[in-house]
C-alpha cells in the first residue's frame, strides 16, 4: 500500500483528481450538502459507475466474450476507485462531525476492501466460464457490494450501517446463488437470505432501542450522550448493544453465530466465497470496530464479557472443526471463522493499539485468503470438483510455484514467519494489542496462540499433502493457469513476502490510520515506536 | 581510557581525513569475490544439467587429494585401474572461471592497496566507519551494516586478498582437471567475500556473519569431494566444532549488549571503560566466552580437532582457510577485543595459556606424524597457539605480526606440498598404484626432481623454524621477548591465574614457547628430510613421472617464498640495527595502542637492549639446535617404509595424536549419541510425541462433534442462532 500511494502519488491521474478537489482545506464541513457529497466521492463513484455498467450488462445477451468485457470495465472502475481513495487519502482532508467519516481508517478499509473486490471479479471473470455462468451482471453485483462495503467504511451513524450492510448483503445473497444450476448453489444463497434477514432483525431492534435509549443514531453523539448522561446501565441501551453485537457477530460469522458459514462458504462459487471471506469480513469488522470505538467505549463494562467469550468460542470452534474437513473450501470457511476470533480480539482491546493490529491484520488476511482460493480456483474442476485436500497430494512435483505459493498462504494464514510473510507479524500485533491493552488481555492472548497452534493442525496438513504426499496416477492435470487468477496468486505472494521481510513501513501506516477519535486517547504505542526506531 | 571516547566526538564532530580518498571504495572490496561467486557459481550451476549427488561426474574426481583419507572409492579416483578410461575433462566454463575466480580477488588487493596507499598517507588515528543502512533495528538493539577500516582490519584484508589472490592463481593449475571446477571457485571467492566481512565489519554482529559465513565455506570446502564419505564427515566435524565455540561468541555478544547496550566497536570500546568493572567477573567472562569462540575457529585446546580432519579438502584450500586466514580469525578477535582482555587479566592469562599449551602439544603430535599435510596441520595449530600466546600476554602486534609472516610461509609450506602432492598422485596415477600419494615414507630424495619445490620448501622451513633472518624469526622472537617482558612487570604480573602469580605463569609460557620452537624446528626438518632428501622411495615404476609443478603453480610459490624470506622486516626489533624499527607496531598503534598501553601498565622503564638481544639469540639457538638434532637423528637412521613395524611407547601416543580423537569419541560423542538416542529419543521424545498424538486426538474427535452440529438445516441453524442471541444477552444484561 505504501509502495502503491507513494506511485500513485505521482501520476497524473491523482494529479486530475486533484484538481477537481475543492481547494486544499483541512476539514470537511458535512453539513453542507455539496461537501457531503464530495466527501463521499469514492463511493459516488463505485455506486455511479456501477449502475452505468448495470446497464451495458444487461444490453447484450449472456456470453463469454460480455462477460469479460464487463468484467475488464469493472475492474477498470475499482482501479479508478482506487486511485480516487489514495487521492482522498494523501490530501489528509478530515471531518470531525457528521455521518461521514473521512479519515484515514476509512481510506485504509477501503483499499483493502477494493483490492478484494478487484481479485473477486479478476478470479470469476476467468471461472464463471468454467461452471456456465455467463452472467455479466454477476461483476456488477460484486461492485454493488463493494459501495455497500465503501459505506459502511465510512459510516458514523447506525442508518448508514444499516444501509450499507444490506446494500452489501443483498449482493452477497444473489451472487451466492449465482451457479443457480447447482442444487448446493441455490441452497447456500437461500440459506444464506434466510439467516441474515433474521439477523438483520437483531441489528435493527439493536439500532432503535440505542436510538430510543440516547435519542440519536450518529455514533458521536451517542457516546458523548452515554457518558455525559451515564446511560451505560440503562437497560434500553444494554440491550441494544447486546443486539447489535449479535447481528454483527453473525456477519463476521463469530461462534456461535458462525453456522450459515460453511454451508454456504461451500455452496457459492469459489471467487464469491473468497469473496465473502475476506472483503465482505473486513467491512463488517470495519464498521463493527468503529461503532465500538466511537459509540460504546464506556459501556464496556457491560460488553467485554460477551466479546471475550465469542472470541475464544470463535478462536477454538473456528481452528477445531476445521481439522477435521477434507475439502478445502469448507476448511478454508472454518479457517475464515476462526480468523474472525483473531480480530475479535482487537475488538476486545478497543483502542488504537488494538485499531492498528485490525488493519494491518486485514491487509494480510485479505491477501492470504484471495490468495488461497484463487489456488483452489487454479486446481478446481468444473461443478466445484477437484477441491477436496487429498486432491492436492504431490502438487510440489507437478507444480512447484502454484504449491509454493499455497503454502506461503497456509503459512501466512498459520502466522509463521518469514515463510508466512505479513501473517507472522499480523499475529503478533494483535497478541502485542492484547498484552498491552490498558486492561492486558493475557488469557485471551494466551488462547489465541493455542488456537493458532491447534490450526498447524490443518494448515500444514495442506502444506505437507501438496510437498510430501506421491501425486496419485489418475491425478488430473493441472490447466494452465489463466492470467487473471496468475496476477492474484503469485502478487498476493510476493506481497505477502515482502513485507513480511520488511514489516516497518506497513506498521507505521497501519498505525497512522487508526481512527480519528481514538487518535487523542491515551495509549501507549510500541507497534509505532517499533517502526520508527 | 577516555581517548575512545574523544576519538567518538570528533568522528562526528569533522570528516574523518580519510574521506575523500581511496578508502571510500572500502564497500567493494567485498563485492570483487561476491560477484566472482555470483558468476563462478552461475557458471557451476548452468555446466551441471542435473547438480548434486546425482549426477555421474560429481564423484569422477582427479585432483590429486583423492586419496586424501586413504582410501579410494571404488571405480574412480586414481588407479583404478581402468586404463580405457577418458582423460578428465576439463570443465566446460574453465577458461572463464580461470579468469574470474583469481581476478576477482585480484582485483580486491589492487584497491586494498589503493587503500593502503591512502592510508600510509593520512594515518588517521580513528577508525573509518561505513554505514550503509540499518541492519538489526529492534528495540535497543541498533546494529548498522557497517564497515570498519582501520589499520588492523586494512593489515588483515591486505594479506587476505594478496595471499589470497595468490593461491588462486595456484588453485587454477591444482584444481584444473576438476568436474568441479567452477563450483570450486565459487566457494573460494565466496570464501574470501566472508573472510573480508569479517574483518571489515565495525560491529561483533556484522564480524559474526563473516565468521559463519567462513565457516560454511570451510565447511563446503573440506567436503568438496563429498561423494567420498570421509571428505563429507570431516567436513561435518569442522562445521559441529565450530558450532561449539560459535555458542561462546554469541553469549558474549549477549552479555556484552545486556552490559554495555552497544555491539560496535566504537561504542563498545567507548563504554566498555565504564561500563565494566576492570579485572571484575563479568568482564573476565565475556572475554572467556569469547575465547570460546577464538578456540572452535583457531583450532585451539580443546576444539582443535577439526583442523587435521579439515585436510581432506583440497590441498589449495588447506593453505588459504585452515593456515593462513581463517583460522587466524580468533586471533583477529581477541586483537579486536584488546581492550576488553586487557581488562580482564585473568582471561587475558587464560589465553596465553591456552596458546601455550597448545603451542606445545601440537608440535609433539608433529613430530611423528607421517602425511604431510597432517605434519603442517598440527605445525598450524602450533603456530596458532605461538599467536594466542602473544595476544594473551597483551602482545597484540607480535600477535598480528606473527599472523602475517604465518601467513606467508604456511601459505607456502601448504602450496609446496601441494606441488609435491600433484607430482605424486601424477606418478602413482600413471602406474595405477595404489600407494598413498601424502604420505612421507613413500617420498624421499625428490630434491633432484623438484628443486624449485625444495628451494621453496626450505626457505619457508627456515622461516617457520625462526632462523634469523626468515620471517617467521622476528615474529615468534618478538612473542617470547614481549612474554618475557610483560612477567617482568605488567598487570598480567599481578593478576592470579587459578591461585598462581600471573608472574610464574607468564615464565612457564615462555618457557613452552621456547620448547615449541625447539620441537617445531625438529618436525619440520623431519619433513624436509624425508621428503626431499635421501633414497627415493616412490617405487621404481612411479619414479620417472615425478617432475616439477608447472609455472602456474610455482610462480605464486616464488612470491610467497620471497615474502617469507625478508617478511620479518615489517617489524624488526628496536634492539638489531637493520632497517627500520617496528614499523608494524607504529602502523598499528592507533587500534592496538590503548589496550596495550593498559595491559603493560606497570613495566620497569625502558628493557636493557642487551637483554632483548640475549633472548633473540637465546630464539636463534634454540631453531639451530632443533634442526641439528633432527639431521642428526634422522640422518642416523634408516628411513621408515610404509607400513613398517608400528611405533612404541611414547611415539605410539604422539602417532596416535594422544588418543584425543578416541577420548572426545568415547567420552563425550557416544554417550552423548547414547543419551540422545535411549533418553530423549526414545524415551522423552516418545512420550511427547504420545501426548501430541492425544492431544490432536481430542482436539480432532471435538472438531467431529463441531461437524456433528452442522446438520444443514436450516432450523436448526436459527435455533442455534436464538440460543447465542439469548446467552449474549443474558450475559451483556446483567
Amino acid at each position: 500500500m505504501l509502495l502503491l500511494q507513494s506511485a500513485l502519488v505521482q501520476s497524473a491521474l491523482v494529479q486530475a483528481a486533484l484538481g477537481a478537489l475543492p481547494a486544499a482545506r483541512p476539514t470537511w464541513n458535512l453539513a453542507l450538502p455539496g461537501q457531503l457529497l464530495g466527501a463521499l466521492g469514492p463511493d459516488l463513484l463505485l455506486a455511479g459507475g456501477a449502475v452505468l455498467l448495470l446497464l451495458v450488462a444487461v444490453a447484450r445477451p449472456e456470453s463469454d466474450r460480455h462477460q469479460r468485457a464487463v468484467g475488464w470495465a469493472s475492474l477498470g472502475l475499482v482501479g479508478l476507485t482506487i486511485v480516487a481513495v489514495v487521492a482522498y487519502a494523501s490530501r489528509g482532508a478530515l471531518a470531525t462531525e457528521g455521518p461521514i467519516a473521512v479519515d484515514t481508517f476509512r481510506w485504509a478499509v477501503d483499499i483493502v476492501v477494493l483490492i478484494g473486490t478487484g481479485c473477486t471479479i479478476a478470479l470469476s471473470m476467468e471461472s464463471n466460464p468454467l461452471d456456465g455462468i455467463l452472467t455479466a451482471e454477476s461483476h456488477v453485483l460484486v461492485l454493488f457490494s463493494a459501495a455497500g462495503m465503501l459505506l459502511l467504511a465510512a459510516a458514523r451513524d447506525l442508518i448508514l450501517v444499516f444501509l450499507g450492510i444490506e446494500l452489501m448483503s443483498v449482493a452477497v445473497y444473489i451472487l451466492s446463488g449465482l451457479d443457480r444450476r447447482s442444487e448446493r448453489s441455490a441452497e447456500a444463497a437461500l440459506k444464506y437470505f434466510l439467516l441474515g434477514a433474521f439477523s438483520t432483525g437483531f441489528l435493527l431492534y439493536g439500532i432503535a432501542l440505542v436510538y430510543g435509549a440516547t435519542g440519536s443514531t450518529n455514533l458521536a453523539t451517542i457516546g458523548e450522550h452515554v457518558a455525559r448522561y451515564s446511560l451505560m446501565y440503562n437497560p434500553m441501551l444494554v440491550a441494544g448493544v447486546a443486539l447489535l453485537l449479535i447481528g454483527f457477530s453473525f456477519k463476521v460469522a463469530a461462534v456461535p453465530f458462525h453456522m450459515w458459514a460453511p454451508d454456504v462458504y461451500e455452496g457459492a462459487p469459489t471467487p464469491i466465497t473468497a469473496f465473502m471471506a475476506a472483503a465482505v469480513k473486513v467491512a463488517a469488522f470495519a464498521a463493527f470496530l468503529r461503532i465500538w470505538l466511537d459509540a460504546f467505549p464506556t459501556v464496556a463494562y457491560q460488553w467485554h464479557n460477551a466479546i471475550w467469550l465469542l472470541a475464544v468460542l470463535t478462536m477454538l470452534v473456528g481452528n477445531v472443526v476445521a481439522l477435521r474437513q477434507r475439502n478445502l473450501k469448507r476448511m478454508l470457511a472454518y479457517s475464515s471463522i476462526a480468523h474472525a476470533g483473531y480480530l475479535l480480539v482487537t475488538v476486545v482491546v478497543a483502542n488504537s493499539l488494538g485499531a492498528s493490529a485490525f488493519l494491518f491484520y486485514l491487509v494480510a488476511y485479505t491477501l492470504a485468503t484471495m490468495g488461497a482460493f484463487a489456488v483452489v480456483i487454479a486446481l478446481g474442476e468444473p461443478g466445484e470438483r477437484n477441491q477436496e485436500i487429498a486432491d492436492y497430494a504431490g502438487l510440489w512435483t507437478v507444480e512447484p510455484w502454484l504449491a509454493a505459493a499455497m503454502a506461503v498462504f497456509m503459512m501466512a494464514l498459520l502466522g509463521f514467519p518469514i515463510a508466512g510473510g505479513m501473517g507472522f507479524f499480523a499475529k503478533w500485533y494483535v497478541i502485542d494489542a492484547a498484552i498491552h491493552a490498558p486492561h492486558p488481555q493475557t488469557v485471551l492472548a494466551v488462547i489465541l496462540v493455542l488456537a493458532s497452534v491447534i490450526s498447524c493442525g490443518y494448515y500444514l496438513g495442506v502444506v505437507l499433502t501438496m510437498f510430501m504426499k506421491p501425486r496419485p496416477a489418475n491425478a488430473p492435470a493441472v490447466r494452465p493457469v489463466p492470467t487473471g487468477t496468475f496476477l492474484v496468486i503469485y502478487l498476493s505472494a510476493f506481497t505477502l513476502l515482502l513485507f513480511g521481510v520488511l514489516p516497518n513501513g506497513f506498521v507505521q501506516l497501519a498505525h497512522d490510520s487508526v481512527p480519528i477519535s481514538m487518535v487523542g486517547a491515551p495509549a501507549r504505542a510500541p507497534v509505532a515506536s517499533a517502526a520508527s526506531r | 581510557m577516555i581517548a575512545p571516547a574523544l576519538q567518538a566526538a570528533a568522528l562526528a564532530a569533522a570528516p574523518h581525513p580519510l574521506s575523500g580518498t581511496a578508502a571510500d571504495w572500502v564497500w567493494a572490496l567485498p563485492l570483487f569475490p561476491l560477484a566472482g561467486f555470483l558468476v563462478n557459481a552461475a557458471l557451476a550451476v548452468v555446466a551441471v544439467a542435473r547438480p548434486g549427488p546425482a549426477d555421474p561426474s560429481a564423484d569422477r574426481h582427479s585432483a590429486p587429494d583423492a586419496t586424501a583419507a586413504g582410501e579410494d572409492v571404488a571405480g574412480h579416483g586414481p588407479g583404478a585401474g581402468d586404463a580405457d578410461a577418458p582423460p578428465p575433462a576439463r570443465h566446460r566454463f574453465a577458461s572463464v572461471v580461470s579468469l574470474v575466480g583469481p581476478l576477482a580477488v585480484g582485483l580486491a588487493f589492487a584497491l586494498a592497496c589503493a587503500i593502503f596507499a591512502a592510508m600510509a598517507r593520512v594515518h588517521p588515528t580513528t577508525p573509518f566507519v561505513q554505514t550503509y543502512f540499518h541492519w538489526i533495528p529492534a528495540g535497543d538493539l541498533q546494529v548498522n551494516a557497517a564497515f570498519q577500516l582501520d589499520q588492523l582490519s586494512l593489515t588483515l584484508v591486505l594479506v587476505i586478498t594478496g595471499v589470497g589472490a595468490l593461491i588462486h592463481l595456484f588453485s587454477v593449475a591444482y584444481m584444473g582437471d576438476d568436474p568441479g571446477y567452477a563450483r570450486y571457485f565459487a566457494y573460494l571467492n565466496l570464501f574470501v567475500f566472508f573472510m573480508l566481512v569479517l574483518v571489515l565489519g565495525a560491529s561483533y554482529p556484522v564480524m559474526f556473519v563473516g565468521w559463519e559465513g567462513v565457516g560454511l565455506c570451510s565447511y563446503l570446502l573440506i567436503g568438496f569431494w563429498y561423494a567420498d564419505r570421509a571428505n563429507a564427515d570431516a567436513g561435518k566435524k569442522a562445521f559441529i566444532v565450530n558450532r561449539i565455540g560459535d555458542f561462546g561468541f554469541l553469549i558474549a555478544m549477549f552479555l556484552l549488549f545486556v552490559q554495555l547496550g552497544t555491539l560496535d566497536y566504537t561504542g563498545v570500546l567507548a563504554a566498555a571503560p565504564g561500563g565494566l568493572e576492570a579485572g571484575g567477573p563479568v568482564v573476565t567472562v565475556i572475554c572467556l566466552f569469547l575465547l570460546l569462540g577464538c578456540a572452535g575457529k583457531s583450532a585451539q585446546i580443546p576444539l582443535y580437532v577439526w583442523l587435521p580432519d579439515a585436510m581432506a579438502g583440497p590441498t589449495p584450500v588447506s593453505a588459504l582457510i585452515h593456515a593462513a586466514t581463517m583460522v587466524t580469525a580468533g586471533v583477529y578477535l581477541v586483537v579486536r577485543s584488546g581492550l576488553l582482555f586487557a581488562m580482564a587479566p585473568a582471561a587475558s592469562l587464560t589465553v596465553a595459556v591456552m596458546g601455550a599449551v597448545t603451542a606445545l602439544f601440537a608440535a609433539t603430535i608433529g613430530l611423528k606424524q607421517w602425511d604431510i599435510k597432517k605434519v603442517l596441520a598440527y605445525s598450524t595449530i602450533s603456530q596458532l597457539g605461538f599467536m594466542f600466546m602473544a595476544v594473551g600476554a597483551g602482545a597484540y602486534v607480535a600477535g598480528i605480526f606473527h599472523l602475517v609472516t604465518h601467513a606467508f610461509f604456511k601459505a607456502l609450506l601448504f602450496l609446496g606440498a601441494g606441488s609435491v602432492i600433484h607430482a605424486m598422485h601424477a606418478a602413482y596415477h600413471a602406474t595405477h598404484s595404489h600407494e598413498d600419494a601424502q604420505d612421507m615414507r613413500n617420498m624421499g630424495g625428490l630434491r633432484a626432481r623438484m628443486p624449485v619445490t625444495w628451494i621453496l620448501m626450505w626457505i619457508a622451513t627456515l622461516a617457520i623454524a625462526g632462523v634469523p633472518l626468515f620471517a617467521g624469526f622476528f615474529s615468534k622472537d618478538e612473542i617470547l621477548g614481549t612474554i618475557f617482558d610483560r612477567a617482568g612487570g605488567s598487570i598480567l604480573r599481578d593478576a592470579h591465574w587459578l591461585g598462581i602469580p600471573g608472574g610464574v605463569v607468564l615464565y612457564a609460557i615462555y618457557g613452552m614457547g621456547l620448547v615449541a620452537a625447539f620441537l617445531t624446528a625438529v618436525y619440520m626438518t623431519r619433513l624436509m628430510l624425508y621428503t626431499f632428501h635421501g633414497q627415493n622411495r616412490t617405487g621404481e615404476a612411479a619414479r620417472p613421472h615425478l617432475h616439477e609443478a608447472p609455472w602456474l603453480m610455482t610462480g605464486p610459490l616464488l612470491v610467497l617464498g620471497a615474502l617469507s624470506a625478508v617478511g620479518g622486516f615489517l617489524n624488526t626489533p628496536a634492539f638489531l640495527p637493520i632497517g627500520p624499527a617496528e614499523t608494524l607496531a607504529r602502523w598499528l598503534d592507533p587500534v592496538v595502542g590503548p589496550a596495550t598501553a593498559l595491559i603493560a601498565a606497570g613495566a620497569p622503564g625502558d628493557a636493557d637492549p642487551r637483554r632483548g638481544l640475549l633472548l633473540s639469540l637465546i630464539a636463534a639457538a634454540v631453531a639451530a639446535t632443533g634442526i641439528v638434532v633432527a639431521v642428526v637423528r634422522l640422518g642416523r637412521s634408516a628411513p621408515v617404509r610404509a607400513g613398517a613395524a608400528p611405533e612404541t611407547g611414547i611415539e605410539s601416543v604422539l602417532a596416535h595424536r594422544y588418543y584425543v580423537d578416541e577420548a572426545y569419541d568415547r567420552g563425550i560423542v557416544r554417550p552423548l549419541l547414547a543419551f540422545s538416542n535411549r533418553v530423549l529419543w526414545q524415551g522423552v521424545d516418545g512420550l511427547i510425541d504420545g501426548l501430541v498424538t492425544l492431544g490432536a486426538r481430542v482436539w480432532v474427535w471435538f472438531g467431529g462433534i463441531g461437524s456433528a452440529l452442522q446438520t444443514g438445516r436450516v432450523g436448526t441453524y436459527a435455533w442455534a442462532l436464538v440460543v447465542g442471541a439469548l446467552v449474549v444477552l443474558a450475559i451483556t444484561i446483567r
